[in-house]
């Protein structure tokens, strides 16, 4: 019997449409819109200005707290602007908005990343320059890694976990990656054991992707500190609580981070790029992003520059398929639908999902009937309906007590209620008034 | 026979007896002193319990009134001057004499002037909507068309208007408890003073975004161009962040603004129109007096009457 956690959980149908897809580059864009706000916290802070040359990889926007991430240039070129733009949030946020130089060669030549095992930096420079290089979570949430990393002494950390999971329908990015950059994510690993001083990692895979299983557990065959665990397919194991549950059987406090339990879990994604960080000094510039979509001719995984129009990864596919209705912005559960296709990619964009009309309306909602299929599901343990109502009705403080704050907003309580209640809707709603309350109250 | 009667009733009688004397001792031990001026107060307040005061209620509110030495900054924005005159002299205690207010709302986005990009299905609530997205139309200052004003309105002085997607306030039944610039996520309605005959002068318009992108997004909103701010005479206009705005303080409604906003998203209300067929229109205005103040003073494009 593979591992899994043990409460809840959905079986959503997978439509990994791309899985066999090689991850291809995307041609530079014409322009990039890189917004100051790519990451949870504080956003960064503009260091540039209107008309000057920035070369591909230089700091545009500084870190502006300790829960923040600098920001590089995506591409050589110029500032032409610094205005605001909708971004992923459908909201206009600040961005900085920088014409590619055609004629810089920068651009376009494809360097060679051989793969370089030796690890020079001190566990002191590679945390350094995880936080200089602008290393965020992968994953979606864009946690700043640096603050994840940064264990305040006399915390005992015995264990590294690698979310290789992708539990979400349609997404592939991470697969492609574990598949195409196996070698390397290892020695990131081995990095990441290094500066945090810890012997033992384990890497989680979805049984879903057996042929990364297999290609993990070869590669580490010889190497007794890294783990390769398969596990069941069951969403929402890529959230950190769940995967440390699932493969540690360690139980993370409400309202406490998996460092309390001495674990600390990475995206594949931030692992390689933490590896491209540490071995070749390269930002965090581009990602892997999964464009996909039962209509879309061409769906594929991409390495996108950050900054880039969706609508250049769109055409990119095949162009805007008929009767689209919603593109989301991540996956179909967790993801966002965006307000119009100018909107960039962003550190946190895994996927550009492309839905047609007829999957993409949500049913009238109708009367609770009590089945408790929402508290069946909930990974962690809550009573979806009863947070529902108590936002619905204003009773935010009775929604405190009952744990509303622990919500992961996994969305499985939306999507099997039988009588299409906005469940998750109200609880996030009730989540951010409680958070205002718990502010002011401080 | 006669017995038992007889000891029934004068049971009863000592039982009654009894517990008349218990209760009398106790309301004498328990007697809780209360100012009978409070309730004097609180006959004199409107009982609404609007909490547009900033008390929970008309009973804590008159607590208030006849607790506080000062009352000076208390006010009463449903019973207003008059009211307040009333308790003062009750209390014997001085009141500030405030402008009756009247809620606005700035926006005008209706339908055909502000047209929908997008299309959301959820929860049909401001809150909620403002939380997850920009709205429908591309403008992210207007309003979002969902009604919470509407909802918290405990005068009945607000509704939707079908046609024009926004709400109405009556200004006759507005009482400025508050209560809906409170609850409006986007700060849209604002507290005005109702002036002589309700006459009001005010930026129809909360959109920050440059002149091309905010005349995009909305056909009524104002673009920042300053010419009201070079035309107005008392120098009651100000423009922040491409945004005009009248300072209701300095503003003496001569209305030359209004005839300079190239884009309209000046909002002048109850004023007689100008020229032709004076008499005639007094008459419709008076009559039109309850219509809500967007009503009379929307643009060309949305100028059909939808409603008397």
């Amino acid at each position: 019997m593979l591992k899994t956690f043990p409460k809840g959980g959905i079986h959503p149908p997978e439509n990994k449409l791309t899985s066999s897809k090689n991850i291809k580059r995307l041609a530079v864009p014409k322009m990039v819109n890189v917004p100051i706000a790519q990451h949870i916290g504080i956003p960064a802070e503009i260091i540039v200005e209107v008309k000057e040359k920035v070369k591909i990889g230089q700091v545009i926007a500084k870190s502006g707290g300790f829960v923040s991430s600098n920001i590089h240039s995506p591409v050589a070129g110029t500032v032409t602007k610094l205005d605001k733009i909708i971004d992923t949030s459908a909201y206009k946020k600040q961005c900085i908005v920088i014409r590619t130089d055609v004629k810089d060669e920068s651009n376009f030549e494809e360097k060679e990343y051989p793969l370089k095992q030796e690890i020079e930096l001190s566990s002191k420079e590679i945390l350094q320059r995880i936080n200089e290089f602008g290393i965020v979570g992968l994953g979606g949430a864009t946690f700043p890694s640096h603050v994840k990393l940064n264990v305040k002494e006399g915390v005992k950390i015995d264990c590294l976990l690698i979310n290789g999971v992708e539990c979400e329908p349609y997404l592939t990015a991470d697969h492609r990656l574990m598949l195409e950059k196996s070698e390397e994510i290892i020695v990131g690993i081995e990095i990441l054991m290094k500066a945090l001083n810890i012997n033992k990692a384990i890497i989680g895979i979805e049984n879903n992707k057996k042929d990364a299983i297999d290609l993990f557990k070869k590669a580490t065959k010889n190497n007794s500190k890294i783990q390769v665990a398969a596990l069941q397919v069951k969403y929402p194991q890529g959230g950190e609580k769940q995967l440390v549950k699932a493969l540690l059987k360690r139980e993370v406090p409400k309202n406490g981070l998996p460092l309390d339990v001495g674990v600390i879990v990475h995206n594949v994604g931030t692992i390689f790029a933490i590896y491209e960080a540490v071995q070749y000094d390269k930002p965090l510039i581009e990602r892997v992003v999964t464009v996909t979509g039962k209509k879309i001719e061409n769906a594929s995984n991409f390495w996108v520059k950050i900054g880039t129009p969706i609508s250049d990864l769109i055409a990119e596919v095949g162009g805007m398929p008929e009767g689209t209705r919603k593109i989301v912005n991540g996956g179909p559960m967790m993801g966002k639908a965006i307000k119009n296709t100018d909107v960039p990619v962003t550190k946190g964009t895994s996927g550009i999902l492309v839905i047609a009309e007829d999957e993409a309306s949500r049913g009238e909602p109708k009367n609770c009937i009590r089945c408790g299929e929402c508290v069946y599901v909930c990974p962690m343990g809550l009573e979806p309906h009863l947070l529902m109502n108590l936002s619905e009705k204003g009773l935010f403080e009775r929604a405190s007590n009952e744990d509303i704050m622990t919500c992961i907003e996994c969305g499985s309580c939306s999507y099997v209620c039988p009588s299409d209640r906005p469940l998750l809707d109200y609880i996030r709603f009730g989540k951010n008034i409680v958070k205002k309350l718990q502010t002011s109250k401080n | 026979m006669t017995d038992s009667v007889l000891y029934s009733v004068l049971l009863l009688v000592s039982l009654g007896v009894i517990a008349a004397v218990v209760l009398y001792f106790v309301s004498k031990k328990f007697y809780v002193y209360e100012n009978p001026l409070i309730g004097e107060v609180d006959e004199l307040l409107p009982g609404a319990n609007c909490a547009g005061c900033g008390s929970p209620g008309c009973r804590s509110f008159a607590e208030k009134l006849v607790n506080t030495e000062d009352i000076s900054n208390l006010f009463c924005p449903v019973g207003g001057n008059d009211v307040m005159k009333l308790v003062a002299a009750k209390l014997g205690k001085e009141v500030a004499e405030k402008d009756p207010t009247v809620a606005v709302l700035r926006c005008q986005g209706s339908c055909d002037v502000r047209p929908k990009t997008t299309e959301f299905q959820g929860p049909r609530t401001c809150a909620i909507s403002a939380m997850i997205y920009s709205g429908e139309t591309d403008c992210q200052y207007g309003c979002l068309g969902d009604g919470d004003c509407v909802k918290v309105c405990k005068f009945d002085a607000m509704y939707m208007d079908e046609t024009t997607g926004l709400p109405v306030i009556i200004t006759d039944k507005c009482t400025s408890c508050g209560a809906c610039v409170e609850e409006c996520p986007r700060d849209i309605i604002e507290m005005r003073p109702r002036n002589k005959k309700d006459l009001k002068v005010f930026v129809g318009c909360l959109n920050e975004d440059k002149g091309g992108i905010a005349k995009k997004s909305c056909a009524v909103a104002c673009i920042g161009c300053s010419k009201c701010l070079d035309i107005c005479p008392k120098e009651a206009v100000t423009i922040v962040n491409n945004l005009a705005y009248i300072d209701p303080a300095y503003c003496t409604l001569c209305r030359k603004c209004v005839d300079v906003c190239p884009t309209h998203s000046i909002i002048e209300t109850n004023f007689p129109p100008k020229k032709v067929k004076k008499v005639e229109e007094k008459v419709a205005v008076e009559k039109k007096e309850k219509v809500a103040v967007i009503k009379e003073t929307i643009v060309e494009p949305v100028n059909e009457k939808t409603d008397a």
